[in-house]
């Protein structure tokens, strides 16, 4: 796309970007903050450590995507493997 | 409007007749006023209670049988129906109309069934009927792909009819009602059930078939085929323990796959699987709790993943594929499909104020109630990885990521209408859903919204998208390849295939060896003879068929005549 004239669209200014990241950043430090002032019934003896399910989702996920990493050297095929053709 | 005991199916079957026959405007219109006029009908006027049947050589087949759990899944069929057929209101395409209708009209007579056997001819028509939907793409891979698939839907229906049978041998009752993991009976029926619910290693027709369905196609198939099997095991395995550990596991391992999915439609599917998942541990529970969280999120979850499937329909049919190395930056030419997109992303990712989050919560506490402590981690981890694979991979990749440079049009108007319907009843269900937990069949008083769940499951997902920028950031996400992950499919889509042909190889050559060392044997047989005295009077030389064939019709006549004669 060379086209110079062409419009400006949200996220092609890295700066709304960068806000996009910078409000998301502030949420998860409120989010953190919450779990000291507001009271959690705690349903069950691990989520008793404070911020257990910020800690749970952030570890979760780099655990889901580093694991799945490793799983796609041995998973990973050619498109065409099974021989079907298009 | 009409009977009340006329079995919600009838009017989608006479509508596919309809529309077998009619074309244009009219057909629209037989299209979309058949699941308002059914759905209202089944609303207004049918009560619980009503037992209706037909008898077929001595054998009373009951064709409606309505309760809570019925009718539940009686309007969501028809609300997922109508919003289904305004998405492929545009499509040109007489096989797909007739036999979308033929399929949203099947799995309400298999939720209304009220006996095995007009169960099993239901379960049959489901699998017959939807694949006409993949096939309907047209391409070598759908083809071969729904082959795969009916073959393996129609193996659950012969499992479900012996099951049957067993169970009318062993008990002298073919009712559906709770049946249970006694006997062999109950195991065939269970399997049959698991089949088509997608149980681990059970689950490659899903992953296979959808993703190379048509664009409109995928999205009925995503509505039906598997809410009937999260019914049927809700209505036949109520509180069957094993169902908790299966649905664990379907939660956590298909989000692997989807995280290293190229193909958006068929994240999806693996991202269906997962939900199933807890459906299915709702149903192994066995409280009230935790069944009515297994309906209601089988309801929620046929119009956030319809609406999932449907933005990935529309960017199917505007830029060509699903691929996610393929797309990016779509949100500039198809604003109105990312924005309906992310609230399908939302709802599923169990987002407060979204559907999601209102029936997912009563599985996971029932789970905690119930002391599953470690299975709850399980469906907790899977929770934070839904949102992680469905909830961002799919917008992020399709509309927002590096820029593929693809300028297309808008989705049309009756695909951004079904999209906002559904996406309005996302939103709606999710903010109020007393009007949903008044649906669900069993008493119980709960309500999701408390600082204690709203707050955890906040931490949960931002966190999880905070997880997904700092991996991004690092560059340790995996890119999108053109490239695709053996999944347990690979047993019957190689190793079979692949033993057999050299197995087929292997005696092609044993046997043209054999037949080279017995002809030559037989070449020297016929050579010794030849040359002997009697070769002389033909006696020796090998004869066409054709001329002993005559020779026997000869035979034979003068037989007849013979026997004409005397």
């Amino acid at each position: 796309m060379n086209q110079s004239n062409q419009k400006q669209h949200l996220f092609d200014k890295p700066r709304n970007v960068s806000r996009l990241l910078t409000v998301l950043y502030i949420i998860c430090v409120l989010l953190f903050t919450l779990d000291f002032i507001l009271h959690r019934h705690v349903t069950h003896r691990w989520d008793e450590l404070t911020g257990f399910y910020a800690i749970f989702g952030f570890v979760a996920c780099v655990a889901l995507v580093l694991i799945a990493d490793q799983l796609r050297k041995i998973l990973k095929r050619k498109e065409d493997y099974y021989h079907v053709d298009d | 409007m009409w009977m009340i005991d006329l079995p919600p199916f009838v009017p989608f079957f006479i509508a596919a007749l309809l529309a077998l026959v009619t074309r244009g405007l009219l057909r629209n219109l037989i299209l979309l006023v058949t699941p308002i006029l059914g759905g209202l009908h089944l609303w207004l006027d049918v009560s619980p209670g009503i037992i209706t049947g037909v008898s077929i050589m001595q054998y009373e087949l009951i064709l409606m049988r309505t309760d809570l759990l019925s009718l539940l899944f009686g309007y969501l069929f028809h609300i997922a129906a109508f919003i289904a057929v305004i998405f492929a209101l545009h499509v040109r395409d007489t096989t797909q109309h007739v036999a979308s209708l033929i399929y949203a009209g099947s799995a309400l007579g298999a939720v209304f069934a009220g006996d095995l056997i007009t169960l099993f001819i239901f379960w049959e028509l489901l699998a017959i009927s939807s694949v006409f939907l993949i096939w309907a793409r047209r391409t070598e891979r759908a083809i071969r792909a729904g082959m795969r698939y009916l073959v393996i839907q129609v193996a659950s229906g012969m499992l479900l009819l012996a099951g049957a049978l067993m169970h009318y041998y062993q008990t002298g009752s073919l009712a559906f009602d709770f049946i249970g993991l006694q006997g062999i009976s109950g195991w065939l029926i269970f399997l049959a059930f698991g089949i088509k619910c997608a149980f681990p290693l059970l689950h490659n027709w899903l992953t296979d078939a959808y993703p190379e369905a048509t664009p409109t196609g995928t999205v009925f198939l995503s509505m039906f085929t598997t809410k009937v099997a999260v019914y049927a095991l809700a209505r036949g395995f109520p509180g069957t323990e094993l169902l908790i550990y299966i649905g664990a596991v379907m939660t956590c391992f298909p989000i692997f796959f989807a995280v290293i999915e190229n193909d958006l439609r068929r994240v999806l599917a693996y991202s269906m699987i997962n939900q199933i998942g807890f459906m299915v541990c709702g149903v192994g529970i066995g409280t009230a709790l935790s069944l009515n969280g297994a309906v209601a999120h089988a309801f929620n979850d046929v119009i956030f993943k319809g609406l999932l499937f449907m933005s990935m329909g529309a960017v199917l049919y505007r830029a060509g594929n699903t691929n996610g190395s393929d797309l990016g930056g779509l949100y500039k030419s198809m604003p109105k499909t990312a924005t309906l997109c992310i609230v399908g992303a939302c709802s599923i990712s169990a987002f407060p104020l979204f559907s999601g989050f209102v029936s997912k919560s009563m599985i996971m506490t029932a789970m905690i109630h119930e002391g599953y402590d470690y299975l709850w981690i399980m469906l907790l981890f899977a929770s934070a990885g839904v949102f992680h694979h469905a909830g961002i991979k799919i917008p992020y990749f399709a509309f927002f990521a590096k820029d593929s440079g693809i300028r297309t049009q808008e989705a049309p108007l009756n695909m951004l209408i079904a999209m906002s319907i559904a996406a309005v009843l996302c939103i709606f269900i999710g903010s109020h859903p007393q009007t949903l937990y008044a649906m669900l069949p069993w008493e119980v008083d709960y309500w999701p919204y408390d600082t204690t769940h709203v707050l955890s499951q906040l931490q949960l997902l931002f966190y999880s998208a905070l997880a997904f920028v700092w991996l991004n950031k690092q560059g340790l996400y995996p890119p999108e390849l053109h490239a695709i992950n053996i999944d347990a499919e690979w047993l019957y889509r190689k190793l079979v295939p692949d033993t057999a042909s050299r197995v087929y190889d292997m005696s092609q050559r044993i046997g043209s060896r054999i037949n080279y060392s017995t002809s030559s044997s037989l070449k020297n047989i016929s050579k010794t003879m030849s040359s002997t005295r009697i070769a002389r009077l033909h006696f020796a030389t090998s004869w066409p068929t054709g001329s002993m064939v005559f020779w026997l019709a000869v035979i034979l006549g003068f037989f007849l005549l013979a026997d004409v004669i005397y």
